[in-house]
């Protein structure tokens, strides 16, 4: 038995953080606030983690800059979901952002401002006001560094609340008995130590999965950790087949230009030069939601209309905003289109693609974070001791289609909730106990497999081979034979696995170990993203299939729920919750999507 | 009698060649600071070539290559390749920068790797931030102000918003400090350039109640007078901020105060 072979430290705390972006700080700030012993474990220093790349902003009915309401706020997000999104979470959402936002100012974020002081609110995709009538501007900003101006912020409110943290620490997996979560095991970095954390309550903050793609915006470290061990855990993974692609990458390197963008006044052009959006949105153009934007953006270049010597992008102007604006509303992008695209955004257009960009997909939760779908089987059953916040949960807000300024909200919302009912379940819970040994044996074996991996594959060669898959076979368009092309190509890639070899062997900072426990993590995603995308017969939000070009409301209004059980996909459905959970607001009624 | 050298074991000395030139269509050469915790050997200093006709703009995309490809345990930070979360500083020809961020046309034909200076370095080219950040924790980098309970914002006008352009923009990359003479002297009491920058970042919020008290706190001959102006800092930061400024203007809010 390996285990023997390592030195591990045991920990024990009421409840156990895995991941430090926006959804793990803030759960980490009202569990520390209310005095529980709290561990945040974290792969990468705080305000290293993904969110700080956010840009465009956070909605809220604020009402800052115009008439609003948290209901027109929630019918957009139903509407942008595709009618997939849960309109119970959907409601509390909406109705608790106002409270999030103004929280996070009262923490000290350094929004942008109003002549009256207030905080400043841009216009964003898909954000209306009268349910559809004109456009809001919901979506609160601090310039175009919005994410990194909230992350910054909590993790400053961690330090004044004495938060623990645990960092460049690496989550191997999820500690399970008999179908509840008992704790974490993970591997310091810096130290070359496993540790276990024994814990009453763990809540995976662990993002998403874009790395699994070729080119996303996506950080190197969004590798789905949580969603792995989940996996592995033998618990589902919802609606994983709904990837967001961005319309605004830059062209190559794929770094994010915001939403915001077009929120100030942006458009696209194709290379005929002219704003193509008016004819697929005629009333949104710009700004209809991210899928609708990517797929006509693809379209384009599909009908040789792209812009480039191959043809093969589209212009994002900017140029009409004046150097002034850009210098206080966009500074942040236009340094990055420099950099990125060697563009200066006052004199030329940005040369943009759709990039792969966030996964609605996730585990399965509900309004307060705990995670529901056991691993026999049931998928409305809270799994106890454990809850999935930010990205890497699903409870689902998003639904098939995420509008955009509404991820920083859902971080801030669940991530507070999620601490409230952690303190609330922690009352009846005791300090968690150290269990067997025998529980988390398995994962060290597993690890220490890869540590001592001798193949003649290398973890970059098989990560460029799934990641290539994934862009070709699960994108903008999709439809059954590129599909299968697809569950076939990353099957072969995962039996490429078994060979992969690494050459270091150390305990400390070994991030050629890293790389392929994070390699292995991303295939077990991909595999449940593809079938559950071959099985969906319908297009809806981010999901666009050519060979079922239309919403199918009687057969396809259900989430899906993905196991992996020794090495087989499992899939299973489960209703769209229509019931908003409040008096104060009636089911929006699925109705076909126009922009 | 005072040691002038470095210790034995901590001079670099010839590592690794890896591969050569040949058949390159563009190839630079690069030399990458090597070290590990597992051994007692000193640090070594690996040669190899990468062929920039294969491979993307920045240095970061070379370094990532050489990963991928040439040397898998070379190890390094790295997260977001759009210099916004910090990762990957490091000292790139002798300028402390990030690597995602810094195109690989601005060197000749070799191109330098090294942790940022000064520091302890854990492995290979990352270095132990946790002093730099226990400091940060020191300035206690949070609002002070009275809570409120209202259920709306705080006003700040758009003019003492703009006050803080310039210092909240800070990753914590510790480019600025790590480049910074006075702070590789005196950094167990000189907080160095990006701390200070996130001192005055809170001392210039219209939303903090406690300027008074921040400012006291800086007024010893340590935490804010080891800084001689040498504004290397301001070189440094690779987002275009200037922590040397920031610092002159606390100097002065505190002599103001004084006289």
């Amino acid at each position: 038995m390996p285990t023997g072979n390592y030195k591990i430290q045991h920990h024990q705390h009421d409840v156990v953080v895995v991941g430090a972006g926006g959804a793990g700080l803030r759960s980490c700030l009202g569990l520390s606030e209310a005095g529980l012993s709290t561990a945040c474990i974290t792969k990468v220093f705080p305000t290293r983690s993904h969110t700080v790349a956010a840009q465009g902003g956070m909605s809220a009915a604020l009402a800052n800059m115009g008439e609003d309401d948290w209901r027109w706020h929630m019918y957009d997000t139903v509407k942008g979901s595709d009618w997939l999104g849960d309109q119970e979470a959907i409601s509390f959402m909406c109705k608790e952002a106002p409270s999030a936002v103004i929280e996070l100012e009262h923490y000290g974020v350094p929004f942008s401002r109003t002549d009256e002081g207030k905080i400043y609110q841009r216009a964003f995709g898909g954000m209306t006001t009268n349910f559809g009538q004109g456009q809001a501007q919901r979506t609160c900003a601090a310039a175009d560094r919005t994410g990194h101006a909230i992350l910054h912020t909590l993790y400053q409110q961690s330090l004044k609340h004495n938060a623990e943290f645990f960092i460049e620490y690496f989550a191997i997996d999820l500690i399970m008995e008999d179908g509840e979560c008992r704790g974490v095991l993970a591997w310091c970095l810096e130290t070359g130590e496993l540790h276990v954390f024994w814990a009453g309550q763990v809540i995976l903050g662990t993002g998403g999965y874009g790395r699994a793609y070729f080119s996303a915006t996506s950080a190197h470290t969004c590798t789905g950790d949580g969603n792995a061990m989940a996996l592995r855990a033998g618990l589902p993974l919802q609606d994983m087949e709904f990837v967001q692609f961005h319309p605004t990458g830059v062209y190559g390197s794929g770094c994010l230009i915001t939403e915001g963008a077009r929120g100030e006044g942006g458009f696209l052009t194709n290379a005929d030069g002219e704003r193509f959006m008016e004819r697929y949105a005629p009333n949104a153009k710009d700004l209809a939601s991210r899928d609708v934007v990517s797929r006509s953006m693809t379209m384009e270049i599909r009908a040789g209309r792209g812009v480039g010597r191959d043809e093969d992008h589209i212009y994002l102007h900017l140029e009409h905003l004046g150097a002034d604006i850009l210098a206080e509303r966009l500074p942040g992008i236009s340094e990055t289109a420099r950099i990125f695209a060697g563009v200066d955004v006052c004199k030329s257009p940005i040369p943009v693609i759709p990039t792969v960009h966030y996964n609605m997909g996730g585990i399965p939760t509900n309004i307060h974070g705990e995670c529901i779908g056991s691993a026999f089987g049931n998928d409305t059953e809270v799994v106890p001791g454990l809850m999935a916040i930010g990205e890497a949960g699903c409870v689902s807000v998003h639904g098939a289609n995420r509008l955009g300024s509404n991820s920083l909200l859902d971080l801030i919302v669940f991530g507070r909730a999620s601490a409230r009912r952690a303190v609330e379940n922690a009352k009846t819970k005791p300090l968690a106990k150290r269990g067997n040994n025998a529980l988390f044996e398995p994962a060290i074996s597993r690890f220490d497999h890869m540590r001592y991996s001798d193949g003649g594959v290398s973890t970059a060669s098989i990560r460029l081979k799934m990641q290539r898959a994934m862009q070709s076979n699960c994108a903008v368009f999709r439809n059954q034979q590129v599909l299968e092309e697809g569950v076939d190509e990353i099957e072969a890639t995962i039996e490429r696995l078994s060979d992969v070899g690494i050459k270091d062997r150390s305990m400390i900072w070994n991030t050629d170990l890293v790389e392929a426990l994070e390699l292995e993590n991303l295939l077990s995603q991909a595999k449940v993203t593809v079938h559950s995308a071959l099985a969906r017969q319908e297009s809806r939000g981010a999901h666009a299939r050519d060979d079922f070009p239309d919403r199918d409301d009687v057969n396809w209004m259900s989430h899906t729920n993905a196991r992996l059980n020794n090495g087989l996909v499992g899939l299973s459905y489960r209703p769209v919750v229509l019931e908003t959970g409040t008096t104060e607001v009636e089911t929006i009624a699925p109705k076909a999507r126009v922009y | 009698m005072a040691e002038f050298r470095l210790p034995k074991n901590s001079r670099p000395q010839k590592g690794a060649r890896h591969n050569s030139d040949l058949g390159m269509k563009s190839p630079r050469r690069f030399e990458i600071y090597r070290w590990s915790p597992d051994s007692d050997d000193p640090p070594k200093i690996d040669e190899l070539y990468v062929d920039l006709a294969t491979c993307g703009p920045m240095v970061l995309d070379a370094i990532i290559k050489i990963k991928d490809e040439i040397d898998s345990s070379l190890t390094f930070r790295r997260s977001c390749r759009e210099g916004i979360c910090g990762s990957c500083a490091m000292n790139i020809n002798g300028v402390n920068t990030l690597a995602c961020t810094q195109p690989l046309d601005d060197f000749g034909d070799v191109v330098r790797l090294y942790p940022l200076p000064h520091m302890p370095v854990i492995k290979d080219l990352v270095p132990d931030l946790s002093h730099f950040f226990e400091q940060h924790r020191s300035i206690e980098p949070w609002l002070k102000a009275p809570e409120i309970v209202s259920n709306t914002e705080r006003l700040q006008s758009p003019e003492d918003r703009e006050k803080l352009d310039g210092s909240y923009e800070c990753i914590l990359c510790a480019c600025c400090s790590t480049s910074c003479p006075s702070y590789w002297w005196n950094s167990d009491r000189y907080l160095g350039p990006a701390n200070l920058l996130q001192a005055y970042r809170w001392i210039a919020d219209s939303r903090d109640e406690e300027t008074g008290s921040r400012l006291e706190s800086l007024n010893d001959s340590f935490s804010l007078y080891r800084c001689h102006t040498i504004m290397n800092c301001t070189n440094a930061c690779p987002k275009g901020l200037n922590p040397g400024k920031a610092i002159g203007e606390i100097k002065s809010m505190i002599a103001k105060n004084e006289s």
